[in-house]
């Protein structure tokens, strides 16, 4: 790197500040393959919605986990309102997938914007027990209820075709994936843009240093609350688009395992870049496809192993010891090269 | 008469059955270069809490600009023009300089909770960055992590932070606190250079940087105020000296 001199500061403090706005070829890549994947593979089109969905679930995770620091245990809830939300909807005759989608987000983001509050108070340990406490009761209320929510039965629903056009469920799989598919990516691209945004900025200053954040006259908890509702919305848009696709909802998705898996899918994959929670989904769901098919109940094991593995090594240790091992491979040809 | 920059009155904090604040009043006129000085203990920080509003007060209030804000909380004390930097690094790790500027540029001038714009777009707060990051020699260092800089660097952005709010009144929390010799001339230049119209309250022990940066002192001792004046008749002062030989025989 060269010494920069000072007329050229302000196009690198400015090119410094906006270094993440342009998409990047990575980025361009990673979005296409999905794509290409739906119609290559229509086989597997029913994994691949699951996993788009689990994505949008880890990357509501990520706003407010890797964004803003904000540790959750019950996440589920959201997801579970969001599926049940859309469930209901159908069944009370709104049978149009997007609406259904739209209205069902909204209510999650609303149960986000009235629980968040409790989070402002307290340490990791409470908010732990919070949202985990709120999960639970949600679940309860659904089992109650059962003359809303078909209790232990679950609802089946049927979704008219998404624009009226494209018919989803059972025998439009690939349809399902790419409905999932737009509707990630479009989160994605909004997530992305707050993400480079002043307001974006200041939540990663929240998770850095949230007193600091306060003496910089940053009102953490008016950001918090606006995040933790947006992030609720994402995860009710996940439940409703996994409701809608699969037309059917049972208790199970407002279980504890929910709310555990899809933070284990962020660690796996990375938290607070935005793409780890759709990477951490894929290798959570596709390695429980490879290796339950193998040993089948012994598939947790390996995933055991591997967080086991990136918590105590690190991500970037990790990471930057295969990148050493892949040098080291190809040091010999460039050196050929070079001679 | 103007209203002073800053004014505590009566102001006092219990902890249980600890005094830490006993019935202190005092004020910062505006542009002043006041300092606040005590032995360990005194009770320096927990007043500095009560100005800025982290710590409730169990009696007495504060002014800022001739308005009562006792009853608001930190955030909105800075937007109201009261800044402070910290005796131990208060910074965000993995943001940079410039970024961190942004941040506290962005919340000054209302834009900080915009979500839809993104951050760098506004010329403004990019030549601001600028100009504070020259201000603090800061521009080689300034798209780093913050947790790469040197520690002398870290000190002065954690001054530029302050100062980023345009406070009319910055309370420096011994702002040399731990900056190795070499890079100390750094901090007092950048102390020496702050705009003359700003209010300046200064926590310090060393009384070297106390004597040159001050024209007022204040000295706070056992969570009341001892005694104000002039460097030079604190200096002089007996009962001053006395506190401070006590300790220095303890210590």
């Amino acid at each position: 790197m060269s010494a920069p001199t000072r007329s050229e500061n302000p196009t690198r403090l400015a090119a410094h500040l906006r270094r993440r706005a342009r998409w990047r070829w990575p980025e361009i890549l990673f979005w296409l393959a999905i794509a290409v994947a739906i119609f290559a593979v229509p086989s597997r089109a029913a994994l691949i919605n699951e996993i788009l969905i689990a994505g949008l679930f880890a990357l509501s995770l990520d706003l407010i986990l890797g964004l803003t620091g904000v540790v959750s245990l019950g996440h589920a809830a959201f997801f579970g309102l969001g599926a049940y939300t859309a469930a209901i909807l159908s069944s009370e005759g709104i049978a149009d997938p997007t609406l259904g989608l739209v209205l069902s987000s909204l209510i999650a983001a609303a149960l986000g914007l009235a629980t968040a509050p409790l989070l402002l108070r307290g340490a990791d340990l409470t908010r732990l027990m919070v949202t985990m406490g709120i999960a639970l009761m949600l679940g309860e209320l659904a089992n109650r209820n059962s003359w809303l929510t078909g209790g232990a039965d679950g609802l089946e629903i049927a979704m008219a075709p998404v624009l009226g056009l494209f018919p989803i469920g059972f025998t439009g799989q690939r349809n399902a994936a790419l409905y999932s598919f737009v509707v990630l990516f479009l989160l994605f691209a909004l997530a992305r843009r707050l993400a480079q945004s002043p307001f974006g900025l200041s939540l990663l200053a929240i998770r850095e240093n949230r007193l600091r954040a306060g003496a910089l006259g940053i009102s953490t908890p008016r950001r918090i609350i606006a995040i933790y509702a947006l992030a609720a919305g994402y995860a009710g848009a996940a439940g409703a688009l996994l409701a809608q696709t699969t037309q059917i909802v049972s208790l199970d998705l407002f279980d504890f395992h929910r709310s555990a898996d899809v933070l284990l899918m962020l660690i796996i994959g990375g938290a607070g870049n935005l793409y780890g929670g759709i990477i951490g989904a894929a290798i959570f769901i596709v390695l429980r496809d490879v290796i339950s098919g193998a040993t089948p109940e012994y598939w947790e094991f390996w995933i055991g192993a591997l967080l086991v593995v990136l918590v105590l090594v690190g991500r970037e240790r990790f990471a930057e010891r295969v990148r050493r091992l892949l040098d080291r491979l190809k040091r010999p040809a460039a050196w050929e090269e070079a001679a | 008469m103007s209203a002073p920059a800053l004014e505590a009155r009566g102001l006092a904090r219990r902890f249980g059955g600890l005094i830490a604040t006993d019935n202190v009043s005092f004020s910062v006129q505006p542009g002043a270069r006041q300092a606040l000085i005590g032995p360990n203990g005194a009770g320096k920080t927990t007043l500095i809490n009560l100005l800025t509003g982290v710590v409730k007060p169990s009696a007495g209030s504060v002014f800022l600009e001739g308005e009562d804000v006792t009853a608001l909380s930190p955030s909105r004390r800075v937007r109201r023009g009261l800044s402070r930097t910290f005796q131990i690094n208060q910074l965000f790790p993995d943001l940079s300089p410039a970024e961190s500027l942004g941040l506290a540029i962005s919340e000054r001038n209302g834009s900080g909770a915009d979500f839809w714009r993104q951050a760098g777009s506004k010329p403004e707060i990019v030549a601001e960055i600028e100009e504070l990051l020259r201000r603090f020699g800061l521009e080689d260092a300034m798209d780093q992590p913050t947790h790469t800089l040197p520690y002398g660097k870290q000190r002065l952005l954690e001054i530029a932070l302050a100062l980023a709010s345009r406070p009319r009144v910055l309370l420096l929390d011994e702002p040399a606190a731990g900056v190795p010799e070499e890079e100390r001339r750094d901090i007092l230049a950048a102390l020496a250079a702050l705009p003359g119209e700003v209010a300046i309250l200064l926590i310090e022990h060393d009384m070297d940087l106390v004597f040159n940066f001050a024209t007022r002192i204040s000295v706070l001792v056992a969570g009341r105020l001892l005694c104000e004046g002039e460097p030079a008749a604190i200096a002089a002062d007996e009962r001053v000296r006395a506190v401070y030989l006590g300790e220095d025989a303890h210590g």
